[in-house]
This record gives C-alpha cells, structure tokens and sequence, in this order.
C-alpha cells in the first residue's frame, strides 16, 4: 500500500466525497478515509516490472477513454448559439412562421456577435487571449469568426456538422491550451472560454445569459408580430414546451459541461416577466435595432383583439369588447406609434401588450361594476331577479355567478399550478459538476435519485395526473360541455347600461382610482399594491389576471394605474391643485 | 427592532460580562449578531424557484402524511429526491436524513409497500453518504423488529456494528452503544425463552444442561452489548430491566444493585422516575431496611406525586419511628389526592381519613393545618362539591363514607358532603356513619368551640 503512489488519481470517494487514496496490493485505489476500495486500478506505467496482460489491456482501455473524456472544444457562446437554436425550432412546432428562425433570430444573433466582437469582425475577442501561442496558420483555421454563414443553413442542424468540423482542426492542431493542465487548477470548465467568460466584464457590452436567450427570442416573435405574448412565452417555458431549464442536456454528446459552465448554463429558476421584459430592451438597444414593423389593429398585439382574447379567457360577456375599444381610443393606447417598439428612440421602451390589455379590462370592469364590494352585488340582484322573470331572452349577465364560477376554476387551477410547480423535476440526466474530481460524485447521486425515483413511481397512484398538456394560448375553456360551468360569453350587458338620447352609458357613473398620486419623475413610478387597502372583488379581479400572465399583482396594479392616468388626465391634473376627492365623475 | 436595541443594551449594563469578553479579546462574541447578518443576507436575494419549489414539494408531502395519503405522498417524493442533487451543498447535506425519515414512514403505510421494498430503501438510503449509516441501520432494525423479523434484525444490527468507515466521532459511538444494546436486548429476549423453556424441564431431563449452558452463553454476551450503553446518561429502561433482570438470576446481587443505583442517582443522567422505581422493587425484594426504602422513594416523591407507590410510601413512613417521617406521610397522602387522576382511589381516602384521625388525636393539629391552608381554596369544589357527594353515593359507598369522613374533620359538619352523606340511611354503613359523626364533633380541625 503505497500512498505516493496513489496520488495521481484525484477523482473523489463516492462513499465520502475525501481525495485520500492509497493502493491495494492488487494495485485497485482504496479510500484512507472511509475504507472504500474502488473498480479503479492504477495504471502501470512500467509494464516490465508485473507483465500482466490484463493490466496493459486496462491500461490502455483507461486512456482512450480519457481521450474520448475530454470533448471537443468549445466556446460560451457556441453553447448559447445551440440553446437559440433549440428554442427557434421549439417556437416553429408551437406554428410560428420559419423565418423567425431563419432569417431573424438569425440576424439579430449574428448582430449580437458582432457588437458583442465574439465573431463577424476584425478582432474577435478569442483571437486576442490566445495569440501569443496560437501560430498563425491555426487561427485562420479555428477562428470561425471567418466561416461566414452560421445559421444560414436550415436543412441541416447547422450546428452539429460545424462542431464536428471544428473539433476536427482542434484535435489535429492539438491546441496549446489542453484541458489537462486546466483541470490542475481548481477553477475550470468543459467550454474553452467558461472561466475567462464568467469573469469577463466589459462595459458597454451586455453578456449571454440564459435570459437573455429568452429575450432574443421574445424580440424575434415581436419583430414577426407573432401571436405570443411575453407571459405566454415565459408560461410555455415553464411547462416545458420551449427548451430553457437545463437546455443543456441536448448538447451534442462531446460538447462537455462543467465547472463555470455549471454557472452559465445550469438555471435553477423559471424566468420571470419582468426580468425578461427589461432584458428585451436592453438587448434590442445594444443591437441597436431599428424601429420593429408597426403594431396595427389587426394584429394580434393590438389591444383591441387582446382584450378580445382574455375577455374569452376569463368568461366575460363579448359585448364588454366594445367598451374595451372605448378606452383603448380615448386612451390613445392602439395608436400605432405607442404601440410599436422603437429601440433607437430617446427613450427605449416597449408595451407590456398582455399586461396593458387586461389591464384596460380591469378598468372596464370597474367602470361597470365599480368594484366597491356593495355596487357589484346590488346589480347583480337586480341581473338575478330579471333573469328569472325573463327565461327566454338573452341573459343579463349576473356578476355574482360569474364570481362564483370564476373562483371555483381560478382556485383549481392555481391548486393544479403549485401542485405541478411542486413536482416540477430540475435536475438533469446530464448531472453537471464543478471539477472532474467531482464528476463520479455527482453520476453516483444521480443513479441514486433514479434508482429511488424508479421504485416510489411503482407507489404512486397508477392513474398518472395528465401534466403532459399541449400548448394553448388559453388556459380555461368555456365552450366546452362540461354544464356546470356556465359560459357568459353571450350574456347581456343590458343591467349595467342605460340608454340616453342615442348612446349608452353606463348605469354606475362612480369610479375609483387605483392610484391618487404619481412619482413626479421619470420613473413611472407607482404606489405600491397594498392588498389588504383595496375592495376584495378588485383583488380578486387583480388575484386572477395576474394568475393568467404569471406575473405579480403590484405588476398588474401599476399597469392599471397607468391606464387610468392616460383615461382621466384631466382629472389628474386636477387632482394634482386640489389632491383630494378620491371618487371621479365620468363624463 | 425593539428586540435588536433591546439585545444591543443587554451586555452592556451586565459589568461582569462585559469584563469578561473584554479579557478574552478576540473570544468577544454577540451570539444574537450573527442572526441579523445572516437576515439580512438573505432578505435581499430572491430565492431560487428550485429552493421554493422543493420547499412546497416537502410541505406537500407533509400534508399528505397527516392526511394518510400515502399515494399521493409518495408522488410527491418522486420530485422531492432531487434535493439530494441540490446545488446548496448545507441542504445537499441534510437531504438524506430527510428523505429518509419521510421515505420510511411512507413505506411503512402504504399499502402496496412489504418489507422487502423498504428493506431496498433502507440499503440505498444507508449508502448516501456515511453520514446516516448507523441511524438508518438501527431505525431498519426496529422496523423488522415491528414486523416480527428477529434474526433479520439481529443481523442488520450485527452488521451495523462492525461498519467501519470514516473518522469516529463521539455521535457515532453513542449510536454504536445503541446498536450493540438493541442487539442485547434481542439477545436478551432469547435468553428469557430458554429460561422458560429451562424452568420447565426436569433437572435430571437429559436436555437440561446444554439448555442450562446456552442460557448462561447468551448472559454473557448479553451483559457486554448492554452493560456499555447504560453507562452513558440517557434514558435506558428497558436496557437496563432486562439487565438487572440477568444479573439477579446469576446471583450477582451486587453488580445489580451497583447499575441501579447509578442508574438512579448519578446526576448525569436526566430526571427518570423508572429508575427509582427499578431501585425501589429491587430493594424491596432483597428485603433492604426501611430507611433505604423511605430514602428511595423520597425522591421518587418529589419527581411524581401522584404515583401509585406512594401508598406504600406512606405505609412505610406510618410505621417508621420518627416523627419528621410521620409529618411525610400525612403530605404524602395529601399529595396523592390533589391529582385528578387519583380523586377515586379509595385506598387513599381511606388512609388519609385514618390518618388524619391518628394525627389529630395524637395532637398534631398544626401539621394538617399547614397541608389543609393550601388547598383549603380549592379542595371544597374539587372533592367535597355537592355533587361529588350524590355520584360517589351512587357508584361506591364506601368511598363516599370515607371522604365524608375527611371532609368532616376538615370542614367540619356543617360541610355539604358531610351532611349529604349523613342524611343517607344505610344499613351496613349505618354504624360507621354513626362512630364517624362522633369523631368529627371530636377531632374537626373547624371547631365551633375555639
């Protein structure tokens, strides 16, 4: 048992994590701290002393399977190329049109790599870290900075063929930076760049993160007007049917993880909305993108047909939509240049499109409703009465029931999200460690976590919960069958409106604002949602809406403040002399 | 905040610890400090979704237990495995024992669960990290012992025993001990069997002495796996019954004697009633003078009251000569009677009514005062209310006669119980009505004439 000569393997005991070996007489390592004797052998150099067979056969065995360890060499940003490349087909199965992927993802990834210097230019940034060892002829060859089309290609996975073609050059050139001397030190990664790119921070240039590919993304649907919103991206995100979370496990089997890629790759959150939302700008400001193609009423970002979609969603009367249009117009908010998003403008910022829409529905709801918990209830006796007295006709539509129906399907369905969020399974199949000394650790645990999952799911009930769902836009359904959910889509505003002259007004003529007061400064700033100071329907108005985006109440709170700073700007400028009257005459 | 300002001061105006931490130098230390950093650092970071999703997951899973879900739990444990992967090496650390502990009790309910799944738990459960080796080995050796596996067990235990892996540390040997005393303790168990089978057998029965002799070899290994742990303070009943259970049957008297005792009066060892009760029966069967007696249960007095043994208690103090011993077993008997869980134990009424009798005729007034002035409030309610006097009537006389009977010297006639009881016509008790009435217009400690 000799320990000095044990040193060399440094991979960790998988009974207790120690890097303590020492050799058997039948020359396998044992653990000196907990006993363990591992499959390992040592490799016998000098084959002369024990001219074993066997040995030399293992030993050889060992060292090709080092080889084939390593992987082909890679760049940070290579790894991100595929992510987008991932999420891009993701996005056309989900029936967003090719040339998201191909031409404009494309080219705004292309842009990115150049403003960022990565590729496209005349100084890549690898280029200078590496040139004192890299000769001349091995640049020309591995900086594919040069190769000029890189997504260009559909028919092929463009980059498959070209990871193969450059790991080709790399082995054959054998690069001077081998990822032995790397795995010496404790700081190390399975991309080339990992280290250097987690510490790189350079003004002026925004990094790749995994966010930001999901801004990328987002900007691309923008940019073709696609019928996804920011909260139904991130939500298909999160059920999975967008590659985000652990993205990394569809890497080509060489492309190797660990390390700083660990950090730079590994997520171990779901995005969120706003998160997402100011990296959108950020990128689409540092790519310096002109203005995106205009927002016009017949697309589908367009408030007007929006409001449509989320009145559908939440089972509220169709008519309602007209008064929706109402606000957008008074409002100014379907006008083309506020709805279209303007990067190189003074001052860069895009509508929160789902946000706003149901925020103007919220609006409309408390111009009908008010919303006061008294107003409501009192019409909707009066709906309930006249309903039963008029069978035949068309429903009035009665607010109550719809409260009733609205919060049996809304606390189902927050009960199904945070039971699936609960289950939801983080972990890779690909575990990935900090350092090749960690690596047998992290696959025995896995094997572990398998095995245990493997025998609990022969405990589980065997009618398995149906989580797998395809992808929709909507997340209730009204139309279908199912009777006791009754669908409001066709009833009547006639209990809430009255006739006057030729228009019709509405028969509350109160309203509350959700804000008295603004920041006075550029910050859009808006008084925080205290829950408990507002009526229960509003929070429950508040609670559900911003279940459907995913996004948090003082999020959509703001946003409802804003458009009613936009609908009574005159009040406002009132209110800003006077300060007082906290109740507003419409009309 | 007022706490923080309040913890902040508190040092402070203590001058000697002030002094102290400024002695030590470097060793100056504010215990409550570290909390507040380690708020702080945390308010400022959202949580990751995996830290708030497996946390949900484990609330779920704990849900689902207290509701006897077992499917459903085990559902959730699918998902909950995964924090042994958790990139937060502190939580990374303590899944383990986690999952184990909710893992066991889930496979020791469901239903389309059998030892041999949680048999394959346990091992894979034991081999995740060295950490939990040996609790989980013990813990699966209880779970076969439930289920009437007694050699599986004794084998997991013998197994456990030998596991050598890893630095010792002082936790791990106490768990070791606890291995090696379950073991004796299934030794133990076999060793009563033969010696019921031994008791049976005729001495000249041909058998008899290699039984004899198997009984003696499982004694001796016995009183090794046992004899370790019982020396280390904790609480150890049934180790140390069967024990003592062993040496007394091989005569060694004294080396029984000797455990229970330092079972029962080392300091070290917490508070345990059962230890003076194992001293007290045994002494009480090597027929031990009575002041030892008096001198055991004394302490068992002052941890239970209420115990049963406190009637004899009270025989000994009675027949012993000295008066302080005398005074005891008047509080004693008070002392029984003032747990609701006794109010019915006519034994103690029974002492007590003659107690007081022998007391206040023996001139001893101040000595039942001083018992009756604390509980002078509440007594009348709690035993002597009208109402007690009808029930106890109806369901046992005699119980009823003799806490009228306290009931009138301490209250004197004109007390409702008394005076309800007197009212009954009996004719058994009748007499003894009549020689009670006399009494308490003799002894009552309420007397009309001072």
């Amino acid at each position: 048992m000799d320990l000095e000569e044990a040193e060399e393997f440094k991979e960790r005991c998988t009974q207790c994590e120690a890097v303590s070996w020492g050799l058997t007489d039948e020359g396998k390592y044992y653990c000196t701290s907990c006993h363990n004797v591992t499959e390992r052998s040592k490799e016998v150099i000098n084959t002369d002393v024990i001219p074993n067979a066997q040995i030399k056969a293992l030993n050889r065995g060992l060292k090709r399977k080092n080889n084939s360890e390593k992987g082909w060499d890679w760049y940070v940003c290579e790894g991100f190329q595929h992510i987008l490349y991932q999420q891009a087909e993701a996005l056309k199965n989900l029936g967003v049109g090719p040339e998201l992927k191909n031409d404009v993802l494309h080219n705004f990834w292309k842009r990115y790599l150049q403003k960022s210097k990565q590729a496209y230019c005349k100084n890549p940034v690898y280029s200078t870290g590496r040139k004192p060892t890299v000769s001349e002829d091995d640049l020309s060859h591995s900086d594919w900075a040069s190769e000029p089309e890189l997504l260009s290609d559909v028919n092929s996975p463009f980059l498959e063929s070209e990871m193969e073609s450059q790991s080709h050059v790399h082995t054959r050139k054998s690069f001077p930076i081998s990822k032995a001397s790397q795995s010496e030190t404790s700081v190390c990664s399975g991309s080339l760049d990992g280290v250097e790119y987690s510490q790189r921070k350079e003004k002026g240039i925004v990094k790749m993160t995994m966010p930001q590919t999901l801004a990328f993304c987002y900007l691309s649907l923008l940019w073709q007007r696609e019928a996804i919103t920011l909260s139904d991206l991130l939500r298909f995100v999160e059920e999975d049917h967008i590659p985000y979370i652990n993205a990394f496990q569809h890497f080509p089997e060489q492309m190797k993880l660990y390390g700083r890629d660990r950090g730079i790759f590994g997520t171990e959150s779901w995005p969120n909305y706003d998160d997402i939302y100011k990296k959108t700008i950020e990128v689409a400001t540092f790519l310096d993108l002109p203005r995106f193609p205009d927002i016009t009423e017949d697309c589908y970002l367009h408030p007007n047909i929006l409001c449509m979609k989320y009145l559908m969603e939440v089972n509220l009367p169709d008519e309602m939509h007209s008064l929706t249009c109402h606000v957008v117009k008074m409002t100014g908010m379907g006008e083309v240049d506020f709805l279209t998003f303007d990067p190189i403008a003074k001052m860069a910022k895009t509508v929160k499109y789902d946000v706003q829409a149901v925020a103007i529905i919220v609006v409309v709801l408390k111009l009908l409703f008010l919303l006061d918990d008294n107003l409501e209830w009192s019409l909707s006796n009066l709906a309930e009465k006249h309903n039963e007295k008029n069978k035949k006709d068309k429903p009035w539509f009665d607010f109550r029931k719809w409260y009733q129906i609205m919060k049996k399907a809304f606390d189902e369905k927050k009960q199904n999200w945070e039971e699936a969020r609960a289950r939801y399974l983080w972990k890779s199949e690909k575990p990935l460690y900090y350092s090749y000394v960690d690596k047998p650790v992290a696959y025995k645990k896995r094997e572990m976590v398998v095995n245990l999952q493997k025998q609990f799911s022969t405990l589980v009930d065997s009618t398995p919960t149906a989580r797998e769902k395809s992808p929709s836009s909507f997340q209730f359904n009204w139309t279908g069958e199912d009777t006791e959910r009754t669908c409001f889509h066709g009833h009547s505003l006639q209990g809430v409106l009255k006739e006057k002259g030729q228009s019709l007004l509405t028969k509350n003529s109160l309203y509350w604002l959700s804000t008295q007061k603004f920041c006075r400064c550029y910050c859009t700033h808006v008084t925080t949602y205290e829950e408990s100071n507002y009526s229960l329907s509003y929070q429950f108005i508040i609670n559900l809406f911003s279940f459907l985006l995913r996004i948090k109440t003082s999020l959509l709170h703001e946003e409802v403040s804003l458009v009613e700073k936009e609908l009574f700007k005159k009040k406002y400028s009132v209110t800003k002399k006077k300060s007082k009257s906290k109740k507003v005459r419409r009309h | 905040m007022s706490d923080f300002s309040e913890e902040l001061k508190g040092p402070v105006t203590d001058d000697e610890q002030v002094e102290t931490s400024v002695l030590s130098g470097a060793g100056m230390h504010f215990p409550w400090l570290q909390t507040y950093i380690e708020a702080v650092a945390i308010g400022g970071k959202r949580k990751k979704d995996f830290a708030q999703t497996t946390s949900a997951c484990l609330s779920f899973i704990q849900e689902a237990l207290l509701k006897h879900q077992w499917q459903q739990a085990a559902g959730y444990m699918y998902s909950y495995f995964q924090t042994l992967e958790d990139s937060d090496s502190y939580k990374r650390q303590a899944a383990p024992e986690i999952i184990w502990k909710l893992g066991s009790e889930i496979l020791f309910y469901h239903p389309k669960s059998n030892v041999e799944t949680f048999n394959t738990f346990a091992d894979r459960m034991k081999n995740i990290g060295i950490m939990n080796y040996l609790k989980i080995s013990l813990q699966h050796a209880l779970y076969l012992l439930h289920h009437g596996m007694l050699e599986d067990a004794k084998r997991n235990l013998s197994e456990a025993e030998t596991w050598r892996h890893g630095e010792k540390t002082s936790s791990r040997e106490i768990l070791i001990n606890l291995i090696q005393a379950y073991k004796g303790l299934l030794q133990y168990y076999t060793w009563s069997k033969k010696k019921s089978e031994l008791s049976k057998l005729d001495k000249d029965d041909y058998a008899y002495s290699t039984v004899a002799q198997d009984v003696f070899n499982h004694s001796w290994k016995t009183s090794v796996n046992i004899s370790a742990l019982i020396k280390i303070p904790g609480v150890w009943d049934p180790f140390v019954k069967s024990y003592v259970e062993m040496l007394e049957f091989y005569g060694d008297r004294d080396g029984a004697q000797e455990v229970l005792t330092n079972y029962a009066y080392d300091e070290k060892f917490p508070s345990n009633p059962n230890a003076h009760i194992y001293l007290y029966n045994f002494l009480k069967r090597q027929k031990a003078p009575r002041s030892k007696l008096i001198s055991v249960l004394k302490i068992l007095y002052q941890i239970v009251p209420s115990h049963k043994l406190m009637l004899e208690f009270h025989t000994l103090l009675r027949k012993s000569e000295k008066e302080e011993h005398h005074k005891l077993g008047l509080e004693v008997l008070f002392g029984v009677l003032d747990f609701a869980g006794c109010t019915k134990n006519i034994t103690a009424w029974k002492y007590l009514a003659k107690y007081l009798k022998k007391t206040l005729m023996g001139n001893h007034l101040a000595w039942v005062q001083e018992e009756w002035n604390s509980r002078k409030n509440w007594w009348p309610s709690f035993h002597f209310s009208y109402f007690w006097a009808k029930s106890d009537w109806k369901e046992d006389t005699a119980l009823a006669c003799e806490k009228a009977f306290v009931a009138g010297l301490l209250l004197g006639k004109g007390c409702r119980y008394f005076r309800y009881i007197l009212k009954q016509d009996h004719q058994i008790f009748g007499k003894k009505i009549k020689r009670m009435k006399r009494s308490v217009k003799k002894y009552s400690i309420v007397n009309p004439r001072l």
